[in-house]
């Protein structure tokens, strides 16, 4: 996408909603509503975690990364994103700009995407939740079962990748 | 949300005690990678509030409930791809569907295709990943979401 491209289309979206309020226009009134909720979300939460992002780029070495959870790190390893990945809060696409600095400081593809993995489905702050919606034995069986899934999915994006000189690209 | 902003001030406050000059550095290139993330954020969020629209709650829990056989999964499949809703509101839905008899397979495979694939997402992944890499890992996480249902199925 060139730089045109990049604005133009979020911005005929604001202008069509302004317009949907300016005339009443109740679908257009719902799909603002419905898109105000999330931008709050993201307004709230993405700038403190790219805060933490930048910190951690300019403080955290290369060569701790690399040793702890690097190729060579084994099930160490894979425990220790885990653990981090289950510490965090927000929805997935907030897990991409970290996968991306974790992988620059020299993540293994395995535990990048195993990262992703447990960022996605076993966040202990989103685990209350679960569990208090739907209780401790469905959420306790999820997070049993998921487990091992998506750490196989780590071992599988690795073995697709290893020949073809995969990077995680700066946005 | 709390424990965040806490935790970030607390890490920006010792950070600037240590090095200053370090920690703008570091807030720089932050805010930066989300200024560029920004258009494509917007547009995304944009497309999710059409869907969400589009697709109300009660349609939902009737294509999902009781009786619904293979169209619920397929049904809670496509609508959590799709969907990306955060988790304070996915939980009371998943609350409300359970209790107009949706099975719990639907529901783990409705939460877990919600929370690790987005194809509406893919835009800004791909920004990351590419568009290969991105497209495979949502149809990989869709395979183990249905198998994650599949296996709940058996206990639940």
């Amino acid at each position: 996408m060139n730089k045109v491209q990049k604005y133009i289309f979020p911005i005929i979206f604001l202008i069509l909603i302004g317009l949907s309020y300016l005339f009443d226009f109740a679908s257009g009134e719902q799909i603002g509503l419905n898109f105000w909720m999330f931008f709050k979300e993201m307004i709230l939460f993405l700038p403190l975690m790219f805060i933490l992002i930048g910190l951690f780029d300019v403080w955290v070495p290369r060569e701790n990364i690399e040793k702890h959870i690097g190729k060579e790190s084994g099930w160490k390893g894979t425990g220790l994103v885990i653990l981090l990945a289950t510490l965090q809060a927000g929805p997935l696409y907030g897990a991409f700009p970290f996968a991306y600095i974790l992988w620059k400081k020299g993540c293994s593809i395995r535990n990048v995407f195993i990262y992703l993995g447990a960022f996605s489905t076993i966040k202990i702050p989103m685990l209350t939740f679960e569990i208090g919606f739907l209780g401790l034995k469905f959420s306790l069986l999820r997070t049993l079962i998921t487990l091992p899934i998506f750490i196989l999915i780590g071992y599988l994006m690795e073995w697709y990748l290893k020949d073809k000189d995969f990077e995680v690209k700066q946005p | 949300m709390k424990l965040l902003s806490i935790f970030t001030g607390l890490c920006l406050i010792v950070s600037l005690i240590v090095n200053r000059q370090k920690t703008w550095a570091g807030v720089k290139k932050g805010a930066l990678m989300f200024l560029r993330l920004l258009p494509t954020l917007v547009l995304m969020l944009a497309l999710v509030s059409v869907v969400l629209y589009l697709i109300p709650e009660e349609k939902l829990s009737k294509y999902m409930g009781e009786g619904s056989g293979i169209a619920g999964w397929v049904t809670a499949a496509l609508f959590g791809s799709v969907a990306l809703i955060p988790g304070f509101i996915a939980y009371p839905l998943c609350g409300i569907l359970i209790k107009s008899g949706v099975a719990y397979s639907v529901i783990a495979v409705f939460i877990t295709t919600l929370m690790m694939t987005g194809f509406l997402t893919l835009p800004l992944e791909a920004k990351f990943f590419g568009w290969r890499v991105s497209i495979i890992r949502n149809l990989v996480s869709l395979a183990a979401a249905l198998l994650i249902g599949l296996i709940m199925g058996f206990f639940l």
